[in-house]
């Protein structure tokens, strides 16, 4: 069966467990990893798992992106040049899945808006953050019952998990989380929290969600969607598991998840890391089985003078 | 020689600059429940009494505000707002823990009259805070490190952990002992640690917990081994058993000729006339603050524990020991309940929510 087509930009921890997801899809083929650093282990074990490398960054690729039939690319870099990488990229018609903070396309959560996304051929989807394909599925479970004010999430990372680029720039995730919570979760107000812990042997990932409802909760209705909510996650993510709740207490409601990884080059614990490399392998199918259906087609984007 | 001048003898002279926490950690102890006239007049009393450093925000700081750590009544920016006004010597100064509170809260926070901030991480998670530090120093602001929890890290491991502070701007590198757990000597070593790695002109400072009695001579403990920036409370309003209570520390200072350059008999009277009467439960070593400080966890824990523990019915011991045996830090409160919840589940005190729901 024809696949289509991908590169990775960016050979660190989220770049390499992504060939590990894409190799094992039926509609993806991992072709080329861009890094900036030749002598990178994430380099030379995408060189053994038999793909092409560049260390020149995003412009050591462009020059092979139509002969090797390039049509979606993942950029797990970071927010800053990212921007760069999907004009660039874009330009040639490939799509972009956007792993860092940068946001400069609609975000996306699969089980609430991929299809959307899908339908318009965008040529450029935000995976939000780690945290953000963590609980915004649940936001967006409750307030697809009933009006919430405000949604409030808390992320328990370990901090083997948490890599430096997101360490030095904690404030870009803090401001996409939240900004993402009331735009795909549908809270009018959101709020994010991290904490890295460091805890021996690794903690899970943790994340707890809680929803003011403007009028009171609809207890049963509320149940039987996060329910449901959570079997659209472990659909990509089996490790995505309720651990306690729903908690009702007056308008708030509280749900405690857990998020196991599948382990693949990322241990089992780093959930976070897993579910942002499942939830954007899972976008790209969905944009590659609208191509191969021929429903969809890519398109160059014009750069605007 | 008299035991009076033994006392004096080697710290005689040394300067100390206090620093309250009455209105940041004493939040906590306050629920997070502290109107902007108890505010003024405290600050106004400990601007009055000479204290050089106040802290004042939600007691999470910056970004605190949030159904995890409470809803003050009031926003930082009033607080600060209210506070910077009304006090005419004392620097007032936030606290931000990166991953809730951000560059754009420290920047509001500057606007309304702050001058100072203490920028917290877990101990072992300092290069989590390099853009908060350089903006504070950006914005001028007298910028610290404080690394919490330090009894779950090595004096070499906080050495090397505030050396990263330092390198991202840090004046001054504070060991904090959130659980109330250190006992002098874990003090003086990570105190020493510090010293041997910092830049001279770095200082060091120590903010305890009073959980096991030790806030104060663990300060001296801190004071003997370089430290010159302590952080207290009058009253010892803070979470747990509450912090450093300042006014004994003062006095302890003034018998060993530590310079504070603080009013003792002020900040004497300021703690029966104004704090002890505003305390919703009196703020001392108890069966579950001493239970913090034994186990190592977090003080602010305690009254969340409480709480969950009436919810549920599970000792509040219990789930503070359990979460301990989790490795919880400070900013988990989330997990408290989740722990509670968890534990009442095993002795069948509650049925999963989701049991009589069909999937």
């Amino acid at each position: 069966m024809k696949k289509i087509r991908c590169a990775l930009i960016g050979s660190g921890n989220i770049g390499t467990d992504l060939i590990y997801k894409i190799q094992r899809s039926t509609v993806l083929e991992p072709v080329w990893m861009v890094g900036i650093d030749p002598e990178s282990e994430g380099l030379a074990r995408a060189r053994e798992m038999g793909l092409k490398t560049t260390a020149a960054g995003v412009d050591g690729l462009l020059p092979h992106v139509l002969d090797d039939n390039i049509q979606i690319a993942f950029d797990a870099t970071s927010a800053y040049v990212h921007a760069e990488n999907s004009r660039k990229l874009n330009a040639l018609g490939v799509m972009m899945i956007d792993l860092t903070p940068a946001a400069i396309g609609p975000l996306c959560v699969p089980p609430v808006n991929l299809r959307e996304h899908a339908e318009k051929v965008e040529m450029n989807v935000n995976m939000i953050s780690c945290a953000g394909q963590a609980t915004i599925p649940i936001v967006n479970a409750v307030s697809r019952v009933q009006s919430v004010g405000y949604g409030e999430i808390v992320a328990s990372l370990a901090s083997k998990s948490i890599g430096p680029g997101t360490r030095a720039n904690l404030d870009e995730f803090t401001y996409t989380t939240s900004n993402a919570i009331e735009i795909v979760g549908g809270a009018r107000k959101g709020k994010a929290l991290a904490i890295i812990n460091p805890a021996e042997p690794p903690m899970m990932m943790r994340n707890t969600i809680s929803c003011l409802t403007d009028e009171e909760p609809d207890e049963p209705r509320i149940i039987e969607s996060v329910l449901a909510m959570i079997k659209e996650v472990q659909k990509y993510v089996p490790g995505y598991r309720l651990v306690n709740g729903p908690l009702f207490d007056g308008k708030r409601v509280t749900v405690f998840m857990e998020v196991a990884g599948l382990g693949d080059y990322l241990p089992k614990y780093a959930g976070n890391l897993d579910i942002m490399t499942a939830a954007a392998t899972r976008t790209a199918e969905m944009f590659a089985e609208e191509i191969l259906a021929g429903t969809i087609q890519l398109k160059p984007v014009e750069v605007a003078a | 020689m008299s035991q009076n001048d033994l006392n004096v003898s080697n710290l005689k002279g040394r300067k100390v600059t206090v620093h309250d926490m009455c209105l940041r950690d004493g939040m906590h102890a306050k629920r997070e429940q502290m109107s902007i006239e108890q505010m003024v007049k405290i600050a106004t009393a400990l601007d009055e009494a000479g204290v050089p450093y106040i802290q004042v925000t939600h007691g999470a700081g910056l970004g605190g505000n949030s159904l995890q750590h409470g809803f003050a009544p009031h926003s930082n920016e009033e607080y600060l707002t209210a506070v910077c006004s009304a006090v005419k010597r004392t620097k007032v100064s936030v606290l931000l823990l990166p991953g809730l509170g951000t560059m754009r809260e420290l920047q509001s926070a500057y606007d309304c009259g702050a001058r100072s901030v203490h920028v917290a991480t877990h101990c072992t998670e300092a290069d989590t805070s390099p853009q908060h530090i350089a903006f504070a120093r950006k914005l001028g602001m007298d910028s610290t490190g404080f690394l919490m929890m330090a009894h779950l890290n090595t004096p070499e491991g906080l050495a090397q952990q505030g050396k990263l502070m330092e390198s991202y701007g840090a004046q001054t590198v504070y060991i904090t002992d959130s659980a109330g757990y250190m006992l002098p000597a874990d003090v003086k070593a990570r105190v020493s640690a510090l010293r041997d790695v910092l830049k001279a002109e770095t200082e060091i400072g120590f903010h305890g917990h009073h959980n096991m009695g030790m806030g104060i001579a663990n300060s001296i403990a801190a004071i003997e081994a370089g430290a010159s920036r302590i952080d207290a409370s009058v009253g010892g309003l803070g979470a747990g058993a509450g912090n450093t209570p300042l006014e004994a520390f003062v006095a302890v200072c003034e018998r060993m000729g530590i310079e504070t350059g603080c009013d003792l008999f002020k900040l004497m009277d300021m703690a029966e006339d104004i704090i002890f009467p505003l305390m919703d439960h009196i703020v001392r070593v108890d069966r579950s603050s001493l239970t913090l400080g034994f186990a190592g966890v977090y003080s602010t824990f305690l009254l969340h524990a409480n709480r969950a523990s009436q919810r549920f019915g599970i000792p509040a011991r219990d789930i503070l020991v359990e979460l301990g045996r989790k490795k919880m830090i400070g900013g988990q409160e989330d997990m408290i309940i989740d722990t509670a919840m968890t534990m009442a589940k095993e002795r069948g005190l509650l049925k999963d929510a989701t049991a009589g729901v069909a999937p």
